[in-house]
């Protein structure tokens, strides 16, 4: 039981990666924005595709099509804040938001389908299908790395807002885009860059995602609510939240699956209201954010 | 003939207008079928409705029987349809859930008025969308509820309307059991793992192979039910690897599912003897795509029908189905077939009763008739099951989709056994 237990926590915390990687978008947009992307499923799919596309069809390595799929991402995510994000406006717009991006989910999902069909696929690469052998256990070198990159975006991103004058733009936008105007940042361009980046991170959890499990236009919807739960969990906003909830989601589900899969979606969701009752703005949230 | 017909037409319109008169001042009763009442001088299309899965969980398997409805709509109309009715399809997306299948037949019947209804894909959604149509009397045609808990519902046992074309699911595992049991002791896998998906597609078969073999000495090393929709199959595979069982039998519904097995087996480094799963491997070129070429081979499922099937209507239906839509007999799902037998089905009983009265139409298909289709003889028993479904195990050998089993039937070749390794 002890190395089933200890297998579970690895095996937890490499898959959380991948969530984190995929959620990390969510809660920028979230927290930079006051939108809920709906459509962050359906873009986490649509990034895959678009490493399908450069993998199979160009033969470009999965990791170096993000050459080409991040800055894609970007403007299809400058284009959606542009479009249809930036028009909404006043005290509904969170909740406005959600039909909006609802919208562009059935929008790229229908495109996805006349393009690709209804059939699964997966990206394939030899370190897709391979492992070390580490600490008595094999190890699937996309997971690792999905991991290591998940980390790394985290870092990434807290750079980008502490440490860049973009960044405290995006943090006046944060706290009050009133005031953000008045001196002087131009909100309309800021929101639609923190939009691109929010989208332009998902191509790399799209990748990641694509790698490790068969998917078709239709994939988005399971991955909408798990995300939606981490970004709570998490905090709405909390790009460290995010990485830490989904590692915590997916460890408790690992766990939980050696006594009985059933219940482990159960106990994941359990947890979450426990947080919540005690925690209402998550595990790393600020109250206003919960507020809004 | 066709003179005398036109005749009677204003006979048979005023018969008609009085029936739906009477049918009206009843208080629409239940029994009154909303079907066309039979008359040969009916030309109108013939409208038949059906709920698919397009989006959700089941739309490539939605999408593929969307094919065999509309190939064999295609083929009868071009010989001039369905008793002289060109037949016309409409599809309503049940987004892989049951209860908006329920809400789409509903439709279907009271809004859409359609003349006939063939079944979802799924046992899951069959069940529910059957209790539906049999409020209403509707006959429920169908190719992909084999499940127990499609047949056993109340709606069913007092209305007797579901049929389904294709084999009981539970005794899907049988030949491959049976080949397992007649091994030598010294090759028989000793060990077998039964992950099984939360469905009524699957737990019976998988429950009745590890009764079936465990009764023949074969220990079992995991066994667990998943949940429906499953957040991270790798997990779960992982554990089926650790346990290192000789057999593995996965209770799968779809692609995915199989696909995140191999995966994670295969950075497991972990292959069974014997790796067959409920679904998914019957897919043709949509498993293929999902899983590789080379890492299919060896992965077995059973089913009642395969592109290589020796039967003339489904050799026809194959090369119309390549003509059509190009690629091979391997890359034909077995969806496809299961939907162009139920058109077949349809047809046949539309004809022997004349029209699409679906009291007619149950009494029918409950006579024991022995119908023809794509997939073979089609009789059904009280409950709508078919009694003489055909019945293989096919295993994917270097792209091609092989039938293996049962052992010295015609068109069974040699099994790979053990499973080769996975190609890397």
């Amino acid at each position: 039981m002890g190395r089933e237990l200890y297998r579970a926590i690895v095996d937890g915390i490499l898959y959380g990666g991948v969530y984190a990687l995929m959620a990390v978008g969510l809660t920028l947009i979230f927290g930079v924005l006051d939108i809920i992307n709906i459509a962050q499923g359906i873009l986490v799919v649509l990034a895959a595709y678009l490493s399908y596309v450069l993998s199979v069809h160009l033969h470009i390595d999965l990791f170096v099509g993000l050459l080409v799929t991040v800055p894609v991402m970007f403007l299809v995510g400058v284009a959606i804040q542009v479009l249809f994000m930036q028009r909404l406006r006043g005290r509904e717009r969170t909740s406005m938001s959600l039909l909006a991006s609802y919208a562009v989910m059935i929008i790229i999902e229908g495109v996805l389908y006349l393009a690709f069909g209804a059939d699964y696929v997966q990206l394939n690469a030899s370190y897709v299908n391979n492992s070390v052998y580490l600490l008595g256990f094999y190890l699937p070198y996309i997971y690792l790395y999905g991991f290591g990159l998940a980390v790394l975006l985290v870092i990434g991103l807290y750079l980008l807002l502490y440490r860049t004058g973009f960044g405290r733009s995006l943090r006046a936008l944060m706290q009050d885009q009133t005031a953000a105007r008045l001196v002087g940042i131009n909100i309309n361009r800021v929101s639609a860059l923190a939009f691109g980046i929010g989208v332009a991170v998902t191509a790399v959890g799209g990748m990641v995602f694509g790698a490790t499990n068969a998917f078709n236009a239709n994939s988005g919807y399971d991955l909408i609510s798990r995300l939606l739960a981490i970004v709570i969990l998490g905090g709405m906003g909390s790009i460290g939240g995010a990485l830490v909830a989904a590692v915590f989601m997916s460890v408790t589900e690992a766990i939980v699956d050696i006594w009985s899969p059933t219940w482990s979606v159960v106990v994941f969701y359990a947890a979450l209201v426990v947080v919540l009752t005690f925690r209402p703005q998550g595990l790393f949230g600020q109250r206003e954010a919960r507020a809004q | 003939m066709r003179r005398n017909r036109t005749r009677f037409l204003p006979v048979a319109a005023g018969a008609a207008a009085v029936m739906i008169l009477a049918a009206c001042s009843s208080g629409g009763g239940s029994s009154s079928a909303s079907g066309s009442s039979p008359s040969p001088t009916n030309t109108k299309p013939l409208i038949i409705g059906a709920s698919l899965s397009f989006t959700g969980d089941f739309s490539a398997d939605g999408q593929a029987f969307k094919r065999g409805y509309l190939l064999w709509a295609s083929d009868v109309n071009k010989a001039g349809g369905v008793d002289g009715r060109k037949v016309q399809f409409k599809f309503l997306d049940d987004k892989s859930d049951p209860t908006q299948g329920s809400t789409n037949v509903q439709q279907l019947i009271t809004s859409d008025h359609v003349d006939m209804l063939f079944g979802p894909f799924s046992s899951l959604i069959t069940g529910p969308t059957a209790t539906v149509a049999a409020r209403y009397n509707f006959a429920m045609i169908e190719g992909a509820g084999g499940a127990p808990a499609v047949f056993d519902t109340p709606s069913n046992k007092a209305r007797h309307n579901v049929f389904d074309v294709s084999y009981p699911i539970v005794d899907q595992f049988d030949p491959l059991t049976t080949w397992i049991k007649s091994l030598p002791a010294g090759q028989r896998p000793t060990t077998a793992a039964y992950p099984i998906v939360n469905n009524p597609f699957t737990i019976p078969p998988e429950q009745l192979a590890q009764k079936q073999l465990q009764a023949a000495g074969v220990k079992t090393v995991y066994s667990k039910i998943l949940p429906m929709e499953l957040p991270n199959a790798t997990s779960v595979a992982d554990q089926v690897a650790a346990s290192n069982a000789q057999a593995v039998f996965l209770g799968s519904v779809d692609v995915p599912t199989v696909a995140a097995f191999m995966k994670a087996f295969q950075q497991q480094h972990y292959n069974p003897k014997i790796f067959a799963a409920t679904a998914g491997p019957d897919q043709g070129a949509a498993f293929l795509k999902a899983v590789g070429k080379a890492n299919a081979t060896g992965v077995m499922t059973a089913n009642g029908w395969y592109g290589g099937y020796d039967n003339p209507q489904s050799k026809a239906m194959v090369q119309e189905y390549i003509a059509k839509y190009g690629g091979t007999a391997s890359d034909i799902n077995s969806d496809v077939a299961e939907g162009y037998g139920v058109g077949q089905v349809a047809a046949q009983a539309i004809k022997a009763t004349g029209g699409t009265d679906q009291t007619k139409i149950i009494r029918y298909l409950h006579s024991g008739v022995t119908l023809q289709s794509v997939q073979g003889p089609v009789q059904f028993n009280s409950l709508g099951m078919n009694t003489k479904p055909v019945l293989f195990v096919f295993q994917w050998q270097n792209g091609n989709y092989a039938q293996v089993l049962p052992t010295g039937a015609p068109g069974s070749g040699q099994i790979i056994f053990p499973k080769p390794n996975w190609a890397g």
